[in-house]
């Protein structure tokens, strides 16, 4: 059983190219996924539904939800789908073309989180956690940095938390960059 | 001798997690085993780069793969997190050829290549399958007995797999304790997640699954929990407080790394293991093992 791609269904076309977007035309729509999920309860809408959705072209609604966005990678769908469907790679390609399209969801952090993230990887190759959580509270809301002062302190008290970040050797730092900048380069994925 | 290639991650090197690292190069020791950190390795991506930018995130990941296989020896890491992106980099490579021909353009302009030989191992996995039973019990000075352990696997260690233990019921990590002395408590959630980096953006879900976790394992007589990966032993460590706050609940349950509590059980210094760094305090409990 197999859904053929509509030639209006420019979405569903376009995770299906994407690696691991493939596996949407497989769902048959038992909602193993969604009652696996630990996060399903508070989703716009379940891993179930989101496949359904996607399968009717509706892009935007699928971009803009939280959905995705609520997945803690626990790969507990993909382990148990029974059309070996890989749900946890289908919502991380979501949340990729979330980003691209700009259609992110302003009503969770975790895009956010994800961009600080990031920003620290492809800047120096490593993530500081301090200046990784500062750069979070920058880009999202200061105040609520002051929320996190406790546990921040509790941290340094136990010298778990360090101001130092670690540095690539410059020559490793310049290989690092420039296989970065080639993969730009060559676009997205597909 | 047994010689790997070691890839710490981010959190174990330098970041809240440096006790996993040293403990576990303390263990190993002991157990003539030897692990060599990867040298000038960059941070996996993690969930979070993958999520934003696929393909940059596995060029990220493939160099860790193309430096490693330089070396030839298996590539172990402490971390549940970087240990599925690796691995999950070498399955892309290998099912799409034509983001391979991508990554490899893009390693090329480092001066790199990657031929996908590289076999990405998680620390628990070398404990339980390479290094013998035998070789555990014998160098056991202080017998854990009577220490009621709830062995909490998370998910990234056994999923999305195939891997070296069963994805929803594993036992490696029970058996391993059993060999120290310790009693490997039931804990029906052992690999249920906690929130991972969600816990950041998005705290109040998280802390609900912590809870759950923390719940299963306290009702079910655990007087610690041991862990495999940084992430997960933060959440369940440094957040205890804010669940017992938003749930009026009153844990008090230690989280260690598992390679802490082998290091007890051999008889190596608490500072060595790292075990101030526990925020739930951990010597109460340890007292009659540790050695100082």
């Amino acid at each position: 059983m197999e859904t053929r791609t509509q030639g209006s269904n420019s979405f569903l076309k376009e995770l299906c190219e994407i690696p691991g977007g493939e596996g949407i035309r497989l769902c048959i729509q038992c909602g193993t996924c969604s009652a696996s999920c630990p996060n399903a309860n508070r989703m716009d809408h379940t891993p179930r539904k989101l496949i359904a959705m996607a399968r009717a072209g509706m892009r935007e609604e699928v971009l803009s939800s939280n959905s995705m966005w609520l997945c803690a990678s626990c790969y507990l769908c993909t382990v148990r789908c029974p059309r070996e469907i890989k749900m946890t790679d289908l919502m991380h390609a979501l949340e990729c073309l979330s980003v691209r399209q700009d259609l992110s969801s302003a009503r969770t952090l975790t895009p956010t989180m994800y961009k600080s993230f990031s920003d620290f990887v492809y800047s120096i190759g490593s993530v500081p956690e301090m200046g990784f959580m500062i750069w979070y509270y920058f880009l999202t809301n200061p105040l609520r940095a002051l929320k996190m002062t406790p546990l921040a302190l509790s941290l340094i008290r136990h010298g778990r938390l360090s101001i130092r970040a670690r540095r690539l050797k410059p020559e490793a730092e310049r290989q690092f960059k420039a296989i970065l900048d080639k993969a730009e380069t060559l676009g997205g994925l597909s | 001798m047994k010689y790997y290639t070691y890839f710490p991650g981010c959190s174990a090197s330098h970041g809240g997690a440096q006790a996993y690292s040293w403990s576990a190069q303390a263990v190993v020791k002991a157990l003539d085993v030897e692990l060599v950190e990867l040298e000038d390795w960059n941070c996996c991506g993690s969930t979070p780069y993958t999520s934003v930018d696929e393909l940059a995130s596995l060029c990220t990941s493939a160099r860790n793969l193309a430096l490693a296989e330089k070396r030839g020896l298996d590539l172990v890491t402490p971390c549940s997190a970087c240990y599925v992106i690796l691995r999950r980099t070498n399955s892309y490579l290998k099912e799409y050829p034509e983001l391979r021909a991508k990554v490899d353009e893009a390693l090329a302009a480092g001066g790199l290549e990657y031929h996908g030989t590289v076999r990405v191992r998680h620390l628990l996995d070398v404990f339980a399958n390479d290094i013998g039973s035998d070789d555990i019990a014998s160098r056991v000075k202080r017998n854990l007995a009577g220490l009621k352990v709830a062995p909490y696997y998370g998910c990234q260690v056994v999923r999305p797999g195939p891997g070296f233990d069963h994805p929803e019921f594993p036992q490696s990590l029970d058996r391993l304790m059993e060999r120290l002395g310790a009693e490997a408590t039931p804990f029906p959630l052992k690999s249920r997640c906690c929130g991972g980096s969600l816990v950041i953006s998005e705290e109040e879900v998280a802390l609900g699954l912590i809870h759950k976790l923390l719940d299963s394992a306290a009702s079910n007589g655990a007087e610690c929990v041991a862990t495999v990966c940084p992430l997960c032993q933060t959440n369940l460590d440094l957040y205890q407080g804010r669940v017992n706050k938003k749930f009026k609940t009153s844990f008090n349950l230690p989280v260690l790394f598992f390679t802490q509590l082998i290091g007890v059980a051999f008889g190596i210094d608490s500072k060595t293991l790292g075990l101030e760094k526990c925020i739930v305090p951990a010597e109460k409990l340890l007292a009659q093992y540790v050695g100082r």
